[in-house]
């Protein structure tokens, strides 16, 4: 299956995360929202220069900052 | 007294329950974060009195935050916990819930937004998550206020859970829960689903916060000088204006009394905002100048608060914000300073770290004009048209973003990421706006009106000390020499630290010229907050902090203040 982190995915694709690199807390903070290994996300935007990128996954949606969604690596879907 | 804690995720909906439990009213609103400090209430209980604590949202008992930190420290002396969870995001819930489970307090669920899960296909077997969890679990609807009284006639049955797991497994075991107990179908993306997307879409969104700015400003406008021009207006100059005259003349048409409670007579008449009366400027001010804006602001701002706007301005505009040493939801603090600055600072705390509470609290305090504010510059200054407005506003726009450039250069310290829940659009209901906007109006009435009237009373006994003459003979190499403005000027620089609107609106008189109304009203704005605004600085940033604030707000006005006259 190909990675990539969040930030290089397409607006509209879906995914299943695979990895979250990163220190202790920011997985935290992340794991705390149901961002984890195994969560099937759609990448619903990003902004224009490095601004967030917003996921969706069930019936939540999240924006997170440019840095740390570099971090997140994603399985992408088909 | 014991303790019940109300506990969960943030925007779930924890104030609404808040409300509906003790009575108390409290701002609620769609974004998360929106309370700040706890509040405290009182229920009965089976004949006993209770508290009740709004405990501010956290989506874990693990702090990761100072705000989380806080609410965890005071899971520890509750008597009863009640979790309020988002029946619409039952997994990601779960995962807070589990973690009280193992905190040994007596806990209930209410399961809310019941209505919004059952409307977008989501189902919840609640007795089968009572059984799974071992307390029991109630549905509600908070705004509508279904399932309330059933929570409350089951808090006695309040339990500790019989649920047990190891930490490492617990996203395995919330994973067995959510099968268990929730079934979802499938369906369409509905009217608002589509609008959220798009309104965060860079491509779209961008677009959409253009329009819903311009619709703001004209739609506050429009009620505003409506208000003004066909309600307040008429009831002062045909009621009141004949009353005062009477009671003028009552009083012999001057000497001390007529001039604390009348005024000076502008050419024989009665001027609302010169003649500097108790009963005349003192109230028209506040009533007739300002409330119509300060009614129209709220109107757009609670909408947009429980509509769920908000976070999503906050993801368009996070890339300038970031210039700033800030993030996007910085914004919301920044559009609740516009109504008044005193809760805009208190909401400073949805940001995490001091670099950023410092900046946003600063530019908040020299840049964001309250709505007593900018209605008494929209009134003084607009009257030469609107090029004088667009000089005020533009300056203090561009203030902002240099002195926000500015201070996350020189300020040492972490400006973390953007990292927030979008929640879904919500219709606002009608009552629970109507409630906030009452109570926000309620709040500026029961502390401006005072306020306004204390100001001019001072205003009174300056002059007649003949104070004013003598701090504008100190000061005028500044006022003068700096800023361009006559000697009087002074008088509302001084009553500007009590009230900005009567200081503004003290300016009229003065026979100031268009360029002159402009550099005192960007003065005005950019010095000393009002008393009020100065107390909650002083709580929130510490005495060191404030003092620094206090210093880059002199130089930043005497500065753009000497420009401004330098320019024109």
């Amino acid at each position: 299956m190909e990675t990539v982190n969040l930030t290089r995915m397409k607006s509209g694709d879906r995914g299943t995360i695979a990895q979250i690199r990163g220190g202790r807390g920011m997985k935290m903070r992340l794991t705390a929202m149901g961002i984890r290994p195994g969560t099937k996300i759609t990448k619903v935007s990003a902004q224009l220069m490095r601004g967030p990128v917003t996921i969706s996954m069930g019936n939540t949606q999240v924006a997170v900052g440019f840095g740390m969604a570099r971090h997140i690596i994603v399985g992408l879907e088909g | 007294m014991k303790k019940i804690l109300l506990m969960g995720s943030p925007n779930v909906g924890k104030s609404v329950i808040f409300s509906r439990l003790t009575g108390v009213r409290v701002i609620a609103s769609n974004y998360p974060g929106t309370t700040v400090g706890y509040t405290r209430g009182t229920m009965r209980l089976g004949g006993e009195k209770v508290e009740v604590i709004d405990v501010p949202g956290t989506y874990t008992l693990d702090p990761t935050c100072k705000a989380e930190e806080v609410a965890v420290e005071m899971c520890a002396d509750g008597d009863l916990i009640i979790n309020v969870m988002d029946a619409t995001n039952l997994e990601r819930n779960l995962n807070l819930t589990l973690q009280l489970l193992k905190k040994n307090i007596p806990l209930v669920v209410a399961l809310n937004l019941w209505d919004e899960a059952k409307h977008i296909g989501i189902t919840i077997d609640e007795k089968k998550l009572e059984e799974l969890l071992g307390v029991p679990v109630i549905p509600t609807v908070a705004v509508t206020g279904e399932g309330i009284l059933h929570l409350v006639n089951r808090l006695p049955e309040a339990k500790l859970g019989q649920l047990t797991y190891e930490d490492e497994e617990r996203w395995h075991e919330i994973g067995r829960i959510t099968e268990q107990v929730q079934q979802v179908t499938h369906r369409h993306h509905t009217f608002l689903e589509r609008l959220g997307d798009a309104s965060i879409h860079p491509i779209t969104g961008i677009p959409l916060a253009l329009v819903a700015l311009f619709l703001t400003f004209y739609i506050i406008r429009f009620i505003g000088e409506g208000l003004i021009g066909y309600l307040f207006e008429p009831i002062f100059n045909g009621l009141w204006a004949p009353l005062m005259m009477k009671l003028s003349a009552i009083l012999g048409s001057g000497g001390f009394l007529h001039n604390i409670l009348i005024g000076k007579l502008v050419g024989g008449e009665i001027d609302f905002v010169e003649s500097m009366g108790l009963l005349t400027t003192g109230l028209f001010v506040p009533l007739a100048m300002v409330l119509p804006y300060v009614f129209a602001f709220y109107l757009i701002l609670s909408f947009l608060e429980d509509s769920g706007y908000l976070p999503r301005l906050a993801v368009l505009v996070d890339t300038v914000m970031h210039r700033m040493g800030l993030h996007g939801l910085a914004i919301i603090p920044m559009l609740l300073g516009l109504g008044c600055n005193v809760p805009g600072t208190m909401s400073t705390r949805i940001l995490e770290t001091r670099k950023e509470r410092f900046i946003s609290v600063t530019l908040m305090a020299i840049c964001i004009p309250c709505a007593a504010q900018l209605a008494m510059i929209v009134g003084l200054v607009g009257k030469a048209g609107t090029r004088g407005l667009l000089v005020v506003f533009g300056t203090l726009f561009l203030v902002w973003i240099i002195l926000g450039y500015l201070m996350n250069l020189l300020i040492r310290g972490e400006s973390p990421e953007i990292f927030v829940e979008i929640p879904p659009y919500r219709l606002p209901y009608f009552s629970g706006l109507a409630k906030k906007i009452w109570m926000r109006i309620e709040g500026f009435l029961r502390e401006a009106v005072p306020f306004v009237i204390l100001g001019v009373l001072i205003v009174n006994v300056l002059y007649t000390l003949r104070i004013i003459e003598f701090v504008g003979k100190i000061t005028a190499p500044v006022i003068t020499g700096v800023l361009g403005l006559p000697r009087e000027a002074v008088a509302a620089l001084m009553v500007g630290f009590l009230r900005k609107d009567v200081a503004v609106g003290m300016l009229s008189p003065l026979g100031l010229n268009l360029n002159q109304l402009v550099v005192a009203s960007v003065v005005l704005a950019m010095y000393f907050p009002c008393v009020a605004t100065f107390v909650v600085m002083a709580k929130e940033l510490g005495l060191r902090d404030m003092i620094l604030s206090m210093l880059i707000m002199i130089v930043a006005t005497f500065l753009v203040g000497g420009v401004l006259n330098w320019v024109l």
